[in-house]
């Protein structure tokens, strides 16, 4: 890599392409190129820099200045007075309290992130110089077997990032002997306000390129699949770029790294449909039917892809995994709590003042994600609830700010982690109006599979439809409660089972909201 | 045809690739009866299959659809953003409900679960274009530009 004196790192992501990156990337390159500093300055596009809705966002390094809301007008300033006479431009710089400079950023415990924002997720070179491929080369160096990298990833204590946070090393462990397996991956990210493994594909393909590899080379499979939703057609982009690298550098194919130990990897695009972010029936998907779930057992460990074992693991999930072998369990365990170690990746939306994406540690509160890292409340507004998770969330109100958050804190709470989405919402809200919306949602994502969610998603819109519009009874809210109930113990896979959690946290939490026939129902309104 | 199936083993596990392709490939974005009976024959299955499949994703349209394709996100993080409103606006602006499209053929107006760029909600997607913090003047000046550039070529 060709030695510069600073580098300039321009934050391209679908929320910034928006606000016009590309643009201003190509401003940047000619200002730096007219004032002769092309062989000085090396411009890198790169993923998440850790904040959204704050428009364009560049990073300058050595000097870790960041500027935020950056137009084309402003990059010739930019190049003559920050990278020609080392003048900082203030009026730009990224404000410094509860945001990005010294809060948002620097405060973060970044694991999966670590490389977000810093490398160009397009070059190999710079993953690698970022620590890519580290814990590969530590199993080849070694000699490390495929028992003892799944002995690490268990006392790691990891847990499934996708939702449900079930212990990785033991879902590897159940994995059937056998000539053939798969590792899947999981990229389907379909809940509601969740963009997390968006941005980790599009910020750093390698880490979850490597991820895989040791996954397989745990279980014994030689053979990947990336499944992402359609939709994410710069993930698809970048992955597959990340992917022919690899294969060019011998990280894939036969023989990796002179182990003997072969794997490949290859992308399968979804259509749009949020059920096949459920293994089974993302399994199905792939096999170029309807996103149908599978009734379990078994489990895909025993007969998953075209009835081969097969692990399903979440994107964030596999991004854990390489750091963990490279440096260590007990390392590892130095973050989070003692049941569910590590660090966890948030999307912070809807009225918080500033939305975007963050890592922090397992049980860090409620409260320091909404007030510390999300800033806060918009047009000082006050905290009304977050719905925690995504659709198949939990409404928590301001009596569970304090609520650590991991895997079995919340449970406790009856709330969980989910998807890791925090809906923000302000004192203005309806909450009768967000469970209607979230019903529907329910509603248009059932796959018809099985009667109880068919059935049941469909009765709890007229229901809830008639709460919001005011016509609805007492009666109404105990039927939408005893439906999803039902729903609970009667669907076939988690999208009907899940109902009952924003329904329950809902009624027990913002009950008064539910008085029927009164102005209360539905009366805030959540539009702006 | 045969090009884009060649593309793909002749396999069921190709089938959703291959229905992507053809339907990026129809001017119409849709897939017709005839593909879809290539389709079935390449893979070997039923086109009854087939057709089970294709409509069970919302990205596939077995009717022709207009020259570009509105999907305005209708997510919770979205609603709470003004989303609704959104979709109501853009309703009336282009005189199509959802699902409909417009009289000119230029747009069809869908609506799609998240998007994934909740930072910037109420957020929509024409064509491959993501489009954030939305509002009824922005939608105005957008539809306008997008007419427009059509204008010109």
């Amino acid at each position: 890599m060709q030695l510069a004196r600073a580098h300039v790192l321009v934050e391209i992501n679908d929320e910034s392409l928006l606000a016009g990156a590309e643009k201003v990337l190509a401003a940047l390159e000619k200002a730096v190129e007219s004032h002769g500093l092309a062989g000085e300055v090396r411009i890198v596009e790169t993923g998440d820099l850790g904040a959204s809705g704050t428009g364009v966002i560049l990073a300058v390094h050595p000097d870790g200045v960041i500027y935020a809301g950056v137009t084309v007008e402003d990059v010739d300033e930019i190049v003559e007075e920050h990278l020609l006479k080392g003048r900082f431009v203030e009026r730009l710089r990224a404000p410094t309290s509860p945001p990005l400079a010294t809060g948002l950023v620097r405060d973060q415990a970044r694991i999966v992130l670590e490389n977000c924002g810093r490398i160009d997720p397009e070059s190999l070179e710079e993953a690698i110089a970022g620590g890519a491929y580290e814990a590969l080369a530590t199993i080849a160096e070694q000699s490390l077997r495929p028992e003892d990298v799944l002995k690490t990833v268990k006392s790691s204590g990891l847990r499934g990032r996708g939702g449900a946070g079930f212990p990785t090393g033991l879902k590897w462990s159940f994995t059937a002997s056998g000539e053939e397996k798969y590792i899947v991956c999981n990229a389907d990210e379909g809940e509601p306000g969740t963009f997390k493994d968006r941005l980790i594909l599009e910020g750093d393909p390698h880490r979850l390129i490597e991820g895989m590899i040791l996954a397989g080379y745990a279980v014994g499979a030689g053979q990947g699949y990336i499944y992402i939703r359609g939709e994410y057609a710069l993930s698809i982009r970048r992955i597959q770029i990340a992917i022919d690298q690899a294969r060019g550098a011998g990280l894939l194919g036969p023989d990796i790294l002179g182990t003997g130990f072969g794997f490949d990897i290859d992308v399968k695009k979804g259509a749009g449909a949020y059920v096949c972010g459920e293994e089974t029936a993302l399994i199905e998907s792939m096999e170029g039917k309807r996103g149908n779930p599978r009734l379990k057992p078994p489990y895909p460990g025993a007969v998953g892809l075209w009835d081969k074992p097969t692990v399903v693991n979440n994107v964030e999930t596999l991004a854990n995994v390489p750091p963990i072998i490279a440096r260590g369990a007990d390392w590892f365990r130095t973050f989070g709590t003692p049941s569910c170690p590590g660090t966890k990746v948030y999307t912070i939306l809807g009225h918080a003042a500033n939305p975007g994406l963050i890592e922090v540690e397992m049980g860090t509160t409620l409260r320091s994600i909404v007030f510390d890292y999300g800033g806060g409340l918009k047009n000082g507004k006050s905290f009304k609830a977050a719905l925690i998770g995504g659709a198949a969330g939990a409404f928590v109100g301001i009596d569970g700010l304090d609520v650590k958050m991991d895997f079995d804190n919340l449970k406790e709470y009856a709330a969980v982690l989910g998807s890791g989405a925090i809906l923000v919402m302000d004192e203005t809200v309806s909450i009768v109006k967000v469970l209607q919306g979230i019903l529907h949602f329910f509603r248009h994502e059932s796959c018809g599979q099985c009667a109880p969610c068919r059935l049941g998603t469909a009765q709890m819109c007229e229901i809830a439809d008639r709460i919001a519009s005011g016509t609805g009874s007492d009666k109404d809210v105990d039927l939408l409660r005893e439906i999803a109930e039902v729903m609970r113990e009667t669907s076939l896979c988690p999208l009907g089972q899940s109902p009952i959690l924003p329904i329950e946290t809902a009624l027990d939490r913002f009950g008064d909201e539910f008085v029927t026939g009164s102005a209360g129902a539905g009366a805030a309104s959540t539009a702006k | 045809m045969r090009e884009i199936l060649e593309r793909y083993p002749p396999d069921r596990s190709s089938l959703l690739d291959i229905l992507h392709d053809f339907q990026d490939a129809d001017p119409e974005n849709h897939l017709s009866t005839a593909v879809l009976r290539a389709a079935a024959q390449y893979v070997g299955v039923s086109l009854s299959e087939v057709l089970s499949t294709a409509t069970f994703y919302s990205m596939f349209s077995l009717v022709p659809r207009g020259h570009h394709i509105i999907r305005v996100c209708e997510s919770p993080p979205c609603q709470l953003m003004g989303g609704t409103n959104i979709l109501s606006a853009l309703s009336s602006l282009l005189g199509v409900k959802p699902g409909e499209t417009t009289n000119d053929g230029a747009f069809t107006l869908e609506t799609t679960s998240c998007l994934g760029v909740c930072g910037v909600a109420p957020a929509m997607m024409i064509d491959d274009e993501l489009y954030g913090n939305l509002t009824s003047d922005r939608l105005q000046s957008i539809i306008a530009r997008v007419r427009r550039d059509d204008a010109t070529g």
